[in-house]
């Protein structure tokens, strides 16, 4: 398969990546490519310019304090899976990234790249949302309640691009999804964090876009055990419903999840 | 368009190539290395893995231009001196491959995996070959293959080691 026709640059820097976006109205960056350019190739997608930014070194980093992980916008699944800092301090992100796609796959993806496209079955969503992240652009902070807005959309606007994200530190947190046995994207995934303000849960894969599951927090913010979680489904009307499975299957499937994931946490 | 330079198999390369054109096509149908097959063209098979700068990726879902300065390996460049790498020698041994179409991809898939992990066990081996399909359904035996090409990189390493 051949993508239409488009320019390709590779951005030198943040500010050179600004000013070429700036310059065309229907550019994109390629930030790793595993989805955009599979879009591209079924002419999905046709931006006139390609920016790479997978390049730059400014974003490609994962630097941890005593409070926060902060993980740069181009660092790739498999740098974040294998990051000696990440796996001490919210292994469950590790874990998370290591359980995206491929082994190639993780060698081209990136997080900037994943939560710009903002899939609804994508895994980093999840996390981002459980965890309480702070996702910072080349203009501002975005809080993770008020980044993802919407199947494949996000608060991002024309010219903004992710530079990178600051994971607070949990007590304690947990991944677990249930994969679709072909295209092993997430039928429902559920990213569970504690931390001293309380219990978040977000579920991804299994709606239009990643969401948390308010009641699942109230009960696991009171006792944070599987068990906590008996009798509690998300509204299935809120759900996909298509030939993998019904939406009163995906609430199923999502209880089914967070109870794995809380057991996940408890390790 | 525009000039692609780039290192294949140890030797430079510099050819003018649409910027639309994908890393698998360049090889294949500009450089004739077409050990390197198109299977799905989706990025689900893995017949296309290459390695660029040392890791595997599926060169059907990544654009030449991206690998403009990087070095690739293609399965041509394995072999070294008219001899198979320990992983084609583990292959051809253990009868991993069928009708072969899907051995280019797991064979690069399968270096990857052993420079990442050098002791394999066959659980391990069958979860990192989530990204490559054998449509003969041979997986048994291109485990037993991984799992002996890991022991014998293994044997050879602490042979040289000591």
């Amino acid at each position: 398969m051949i993508p239409y026709s488009f320019s390709y640059r590779r951005a030198v820097s943040l500010e050179d990546a600004e000013a070429l976006l700036a310059k065309s109205a229907d550019a994109k960056l390629l930030a790793g490519g595993q989805t955009l350019i599979a879009a591209m190739k079924m002419r999905l997608a046709q931006p006139s310019e390609l920016i790479d930014i997978s390049d730059l070194k400014e974003l490609a980093f994962i630097r941890a304090s005593e409070s926060v992980i902060v993980v740069g916008a181009a660092a790739k699944h498999f740098e974040v899976a294998a990051s000696a800092d990440v796996v001490r301090a919210i292994p469950a992100l590790a874990e998370l990234a290591c359980s995206i796609g491929d082994p190639a796959v993780r060698h081209m993806g990136t997080l900037g790249g994943s939560l710009a496209n903002n899939d609804p079955a994508a895994d980093y969503p999840a996390a981002v949302l459980a965890l309480n992240a702070t996702v910072k652009t080349n203009r501002r902070s975005i809080h993770a309640d008020a980044f993802f807005t919407g199947m494949f959309s996000t608060a991002l606007e024309d010219g903004e691009i992710i530079t990178e994200v600051s994971f607070p530190i949990p007590e304690r947190a947990g991944y677990a999804k249930f994969p679709n046995p072909a295209s092993r994207y997430a039928m429902a995934g559920v990213f569970v964090a504690k931390t001293g303000a309380g219990v978040r849960v977000a579920v991804t894969g299994a709606g239009a876009c990643v969401f948390r599951a308010h009641e699942m927090e109230a009960a696991l913010s009171k006792s944070f055990t599987p068990g906590a979680l008996a009798g509690i489904e998300v509204d299935p009307g809120e759900l996909n419903s298509d030939i993998h499975g019904s939406a009163e299957y995906r609430a199923n499937l999502v209880s089914a999840m967070a109870g794995r994931a809380v057991t996940a946490a408890l390790r | 368009m525009a000039v692609v330079s780039l290192t294949v198999n140890g030797k430079p390369v510099s050819q003018e190539t649409e910027d639309r054109t994908l890393l698998v096509y360049f090889l294949r149908d500009q450089l004739g290395l077409t050990g390197t097959h198109i299977g799905c063209d989706t990025s689900q098979c893995g017949a296309c893995v290459v390695h660029v700068n040392g890791r595997a990726v599926k060169s059907c879902t990544m654009f030449a231009a991206q690998a403009a300065g990087a070095d690739v390996t293609t399965i041509e460049g394995l072999a070294r001196d008219g001899k198979l790498h320990p992983v084609q020698e583990a292959f051809r041994e253990n009868h991993g491959l069928q009708c072969g179409f899907c051995t280019p991809g797991m064979i690069m898939t399968a270096v990857d995996m052993i420079r990442r992990i050098p002791v394999l066990d066959r659980a391990t081996i069958r979860e990192e070959l989530e990204g490559n399909i054998c449509r003969c359904t041979g997986y048994h035996n291109i485990v037993s293959s991984i799992e002996d090409a890991a022991k014998r990189m293994q044997a050879d390493a602490k042979g040289k080691a000591a």
